[in-house]
């Protein structure tokens, strides 16, 4: 009887398979995002999930199935990201997180090409008059458990000889009410991130992000360690929104560029096999991501660029032809 | 084979040893997974972290500590601060249980409603709701810092928490405080040996037994002898923050009376359940002795119902102490919440939660020894 | 009658709030301070208390902002469950209520009401997620209220069956299984719920074999579980030690093996007397599921905590607060009197 029992837990094991074929069997992509971070991953007032990490899941979603809707989103707080990833509750954490050594190696993630680069910075409240982070000594300061901000404002702080008063909480938005509420005097998280939240705030005139940057942020999907078939897949679909970009494609021209003769173009779009069989996906498959989503210009603009409500520039998130980061392999 | 089930105590003997093995093989197979899934998905092990750089800076702590210290410190701080929590939370959480358990027997009706009522409110909402509540409270209701208020002098009152003076010499007063714990336990057993012989010998306490006050002017010799220092450090409003004196944080504030909030309300109807367990002959025999109404709870009343009523507080006092645990909601550094930051940097979950529950385990049997030595000694001693 | 009243009230106002100087002073005390209270509450409540308009309105007014309620009230509720199917989570927390009133009389509780619930449940997994004519609802989308309850009814129906084999066991003379029994309830109830709910949320998936995981749902749903059987343990316990030692002794001279003796003779006897304590224990639990918050659930409390940092009505936590905390008192409160009442019943027969 016990035996059995064993036997049949055991069994149970046999049918763990590689990413890309259990997404495919199981008929949806699960994706772990955030629990609420408008321009990144925000559920809006009728639950649906927005956002450049939510557009990213669908970009994924496009290249394996072919159409944007067969995601899940699985919402995960800081604690819990990592381990839905490990153990396989998620086949891609695409939630604003950072890319650090640590991660990359003892924690079992793979990360892939960054979506976002930031860097971390501090809000303040105007009538403070503060405008260096140099002059926070002694401040109280707002910021989420376990994450790499928690670190760098330490470190920014001994680097200058100043007094901190970290003020931790284990959500976001604990976090941010804390600050609202005037228990911090200023509130630490990516520059984007402040952005992002004071885009929300009542009067977002009154709160001004400080200049200093003080960490590198490069924001990037990540995978399980030890599926280099599905790691190939995230990393080469972030490639494709870039070199859309670069190409001039974007879902309203693409078709028009059916009959073009650039050889890039050609192999890009599929026309030329190659694309899709080397990474083991539909031929098609980058043509259908920027015919149904767009390149990342594009998703970017619609999710966090200067005319969304978060207004952030391209910066550092440029194409490397305009002297920002974004930089796609050749697709050959 | 069916003889071998036929006879008692072999067969008690195979259901045994087959539980075992049933417990001993899924646990072999749930770690066999889980060394499986670490090595396969390259997770670090092992507590060799305990002796890395933390990193993280920590709101309050009772300990010097800084970002550059070890995790194991860390960690350290984040024990002490629940035991901070917990030990000032059970201290008033029984007093103030005992009293309103009291007053809803209080022959006064205002008095008994209104113990009642709180009674029934406070247990039947949840803790972590009333703690956000008095969070929420704390940080919403009360001034900025700029505009604190002075409700006595300096003592300030804000947003960010209560300030207050704190004496420079630290251990002049640290002696101080510790021989006034001392006197109280002198004098509590010198209070238990004259009621103890007014119960065996009836003679009521002569007047000179009221010199057993005298021992309170113990602690304040010792201040007087290790320094007599009167010199206080004012708390001062310096560029963002207070600076000098204690502060008491709204994170520990609303961790400290949601929980005693909380846990009063069961501590009273113990109280209640554990003195109307009392038969009335026993209130009716005390009076009719010619003993007062303080004397009666005093020697006859309260020494039966502790009898009743201390197992279940120790459950409470355990209750506390594992609910402290919702610092991690509010942003009280307790050790949870530390472990949890710790986990978060390490990626080595296992250990961590491992660690909590041993650490929580630990507190919980420490508090059972003491709860029993202390049922042993002035419950049952009684009889 | 009123004639008795008025002759009666000043004679019970001095039996009870002025029978002696101290208490007068101190009732005088209490009635100023619960007059004071009142005022402020009456004012806040009703007086200066907005209905209409928007956030605006309700920051300029001083009292309770009722519009932020009627705005937020259904995300508090139901969570993210999908508009215009809203009926299916309100029909299935009508069929609970149900379930639970006819439950309530001693007397039904045999093999049918088993059957009953079992019905309910097939019911209610129907409603909330779909499926045979309705569309689906995956459960990342449960929240609110329907979500609180069915933690708390299956914690609790499955928690039971398990806390008896554990207190059985404990109570048991087969030393090996009666100190695992012993091990498995002091360790649990030696640690915080916090600390189980967070082995189900991070250590949980490193457990099972690569490929195969369970939702977060069900996870935490097994957490507390396994966490309250070791409290029902305890509590059955307590019963089985309140049952006479002749019972066991009149069942074994019948013939009965342990198992019969323990099936149809002393677990109904003391599941019977140690249902009001269960039901403080099912009370604690539902207070406790509140917990499943911290690991991102969103469950009662959760969706009150979303509702709130929504940036448009920043600033009625309070009214938040309050709303969301007599949804639970009302269902503890309940449950408390309910328990309180068999106690009587049940002291009563034993007189």
């Amino acid at each position: 009887m016990k035996k059995l029992l064993i036997l049949a837990l055991l069994s149970s094991s046999v049918f763990a398979g590689k990413t890309l074929d259990a997404i495919k069997k199981r008929g949806n992509l699960k994706c772990g995002v955030s629990t609420g971070l408008p321009g990144f991953s925000f559920p809006d007032s009728k639950g649906n999930w927005k956002g450049i990490d939510v557009d990213f899941c669908k970009a994924l979603s496009i290249a394996v199935f072919g159409n944007a809707s067969r995601v899940k989103y699985v919402s995960l707080n800081a604690q819990q990201r990592f381990t839905a990833l490990q153990s396989g509750e998620i086949d891609v954490l695409s939630r604003n997180t950072t890319n650090t050594l640590t991660r990359d190696t003892s924690t079992g993630l793979n990360f892939t090409t960054p979506l976002y680069y930031d860097g971390q910075a501090f809000m303040v409240r105007k009538k403070s008059g503060i405008t260096s982070a140099k002059q926070l000594n002694g401040a109280s300061v707002c910021t989420q458990q376990g994450t790499t901000t928690e670190l760098n404002v330490s470190d920014y702080f001994r680097a200058n000889r100043m007094k901190l008063k970290p003020v931790v909480f284990e959500s976001n938005d604990e976090v941010v009410q804390s600050f609202v509420k005037g228990r911090c005097d200023a509130l630490t998280t990516d520059a984007s991130g402040l952005a992002s939240e004071r885009s929300k705030f009542k009067n977002p005139e009154d709160f001004v992000i400080l200049p200093e940057i003080i960490s590198k942020e490069p924001l990037a999907p990540a995978v399980r360690q030890g599926d280099d078939e599905w790691f190939d897949i995230v990393k080469w679909t972030m490639f494709a929104l870039i070199q859309a970009e670069e190409l001039g494609l974007n879902s309203k021209n693409v078709d028009s560029f059916k009959k073009s003769k650039d050889p890039r173009i050609k192999r890009f779009l599929g026309r030329t096999p190659g694309v899709g069989k080397s990474i083991g996906l539909d031929e098609k498959w980058a043509y259908n991501v920027v015919k149904l989503l767009g390149n990342y210009g594009e998703i970017y603009e619609a999710n966090i660029g200067i005319n969304s409500p978060l207004k952030l520039k391209r910066g550092l998130n440029s194409l490397w032809t305009d002297g920002g980061l974004m930089y796609s392999p050749p697709f050959r | 084979m069916f003889n071998l089930l036929r006879d008692e105590k072999k067969r008690a003997l195979l259901i045994q040893a087959s539980g075992l093995f049933l417990v001993l093989a899924i646990f072999g197979y749930l770690f066999h997974n889980t060394q499986l899934n670490l090595e396969k998905q390259n997770i670090a092990t092992g507590f060799g972290f305990f002796e890395l750089e933390a990193g993280f800076d920590i709101g309050e702590a009772l300990v010097e500590y800084w970002s550059d210290d070890t995790y194991l410190k860390a960690l350290w701080v984040g024990v002490l601060n629940t035991l901070k929590v917990s030990i000032l939370g059970n201290i008033f959480a029984v007093t103030l249980g005992v009293l309103i358990g009291l007053g809803h027997l209080s022959n006064n009706w205002l008095v008994k409603k209104l113990c009642r009522s709180y009674i029934e409110i406070v247990r039947n909402i949840p803790l972590l709701l009333q703690l956000f509540f008095w969070y929420a409270l704390l940080t919403e209701a009360l001034p900025a810092v700029k505009q604190a208020m002075e409700i006595l002098p300096s003592v300030y009152l804000s947003n960010r928490g209560l300030n207050i003076p704190f004496p420079v010499n630290t251990a002049n007063y640290g002696f101080s405080l510790f021989g006034f714990i001392v006197a109280l336990i002198i004098f509590f057993f010198m209070e238990r040996k004259r009621d103890l012989k007014q119960i065996e010998t009836g003679v009521a306490k002569p007047l000179w037994e009221k010199l057993n006050y005298t021992i309170f002017l113990i602690p304040i010799l010792i201040w007087a002898l290790t320094g007599a220092s009167t010199e206080f450090e004012i708390p001062k409003l310096v560029g963002f923050n207070f600076n000098g004196g204690y502060t008491l944080t709204p994170e520990f504030t609303a961790l400290f009376v949601g929980l005693v909030i909380y846990t009063a309300a069961f501590n009273a109807e113990i109280t209640r359940a554990g003195i109307q367990s009392i038969s009335k002959g026993q209130w009716e025999a005390a009076h009719s002795l010619g003993l007062s109404q303080r004397d009666t709870v005093k020697i006859v009343i309260l020494p039966q119902a502790l009898r009743v009523m201390i197992p279940p507080l120790t459950s409470q006092v355990l209750n506390l102490t594992k609910n402290s645990s919702l610092a991690v909601a509010i942003g009280y550094p307790d050790f949870v919440s530390i472990a949890n930051t710790t986990m978060n940097q390490t990626g080595q979950a296992v250990e961590c939660v491992f660690m909590i529950m041993i650490v929580y385990l630990t507190f919980s049997l420490l508090t059972s020894i003491f709860m029993n030595w202390f049922n042993k000694k002035f419950a049952l001693v009684e009889r | 009658m009123i004639q008795s009243f008025i002759n009666d009230f000043p004679k019970w106002l001095k039996k009870n709030l002025f029978n002696t100087p101290v208490n007068s002073v101190i009732s005088i005390f209490i009635l100023a301070l619960l007059w004071k209270a009142i005022e402020k509450i009456f004012l806040w409540l009703l007086v200066n208390s907005v209905w209409t308009g928007t956030a605006a309105t309700c920051r300029q007014a001083d009292g309770f902002c009722f519009p932020f309620l009627f705005e937020k009230v259904r995300f508090i509720i139901y969570g993210f469950y999908p508009d215009g199917q809203l009926w299916r989570p309100t029909l299935a927390m009508l069929l609970l209520f149900g379930t639970l009133f006819y439950s309530r009389i001693p007397e039904r509780w045999t093999k049918k009401l088993v059957y009953t619930w079992f019905g309910f449940f097939t019911l209610f997994f129907w409603l909330m997620r779909g499926g045979l004519g309705l569309p689906i609802v995956t459960n990342d989308k449960w929240g609110g209220l329907p979500l609180t309850l069915m933690l708390a009814t299956i914690g609790i129906i499955f928690s039971y069956p398990l806390g008896i084999v554990l207190a059985l066991l404990r109570r048991s003379n087969l030393k090996i299984l009666k100190t695992l029994s012993v091990l498995y309830i002091e360790l649990i109830r030696g640690v915080p719920l916090i600390s189980v709910l967070f082995m189900s949320s991070v250590m949980f998936p490193l457990f099972l074999p690569e490929g195969v995981n369970f939702d977060k749902l069900l996870r935490a749903q097994i957490a507390i579980i396994l966490f309250v059987s070791a409290y029902m343990a305890e509590v059955i316990r307590g019963g089985l030690a309140s049952i006479d030692k002749g019972q066991y002794e009149a069942a074994h001279t019948l013939g009965l093996s342990y198992f019969d003796t323990m099936r149809l003779i002393i677990v109904p006897q003391a599941i019977r007397i140690v249902i009001p304590p269960t039901v403080n224990t099912a009370i604690g639990m539902f207070k406790d599921t509140s917990l499943v918050l911290i690991i991102a659930l969103f469950d009662l409390l959760n969706t009150t905590k979303t509702a709130l940092r929504d940036p448009e009505w920043l600033g009625f936590s309070l009214e938040a607060y309050v709303f969301v905390g007599l949804i639970y008192f009302v269902f503890c409160y309940v449950m408390s009197k309910y328990s309180q009442g068999l106690e009587s019943e049940f002291g009563m027969k034993e007189r």
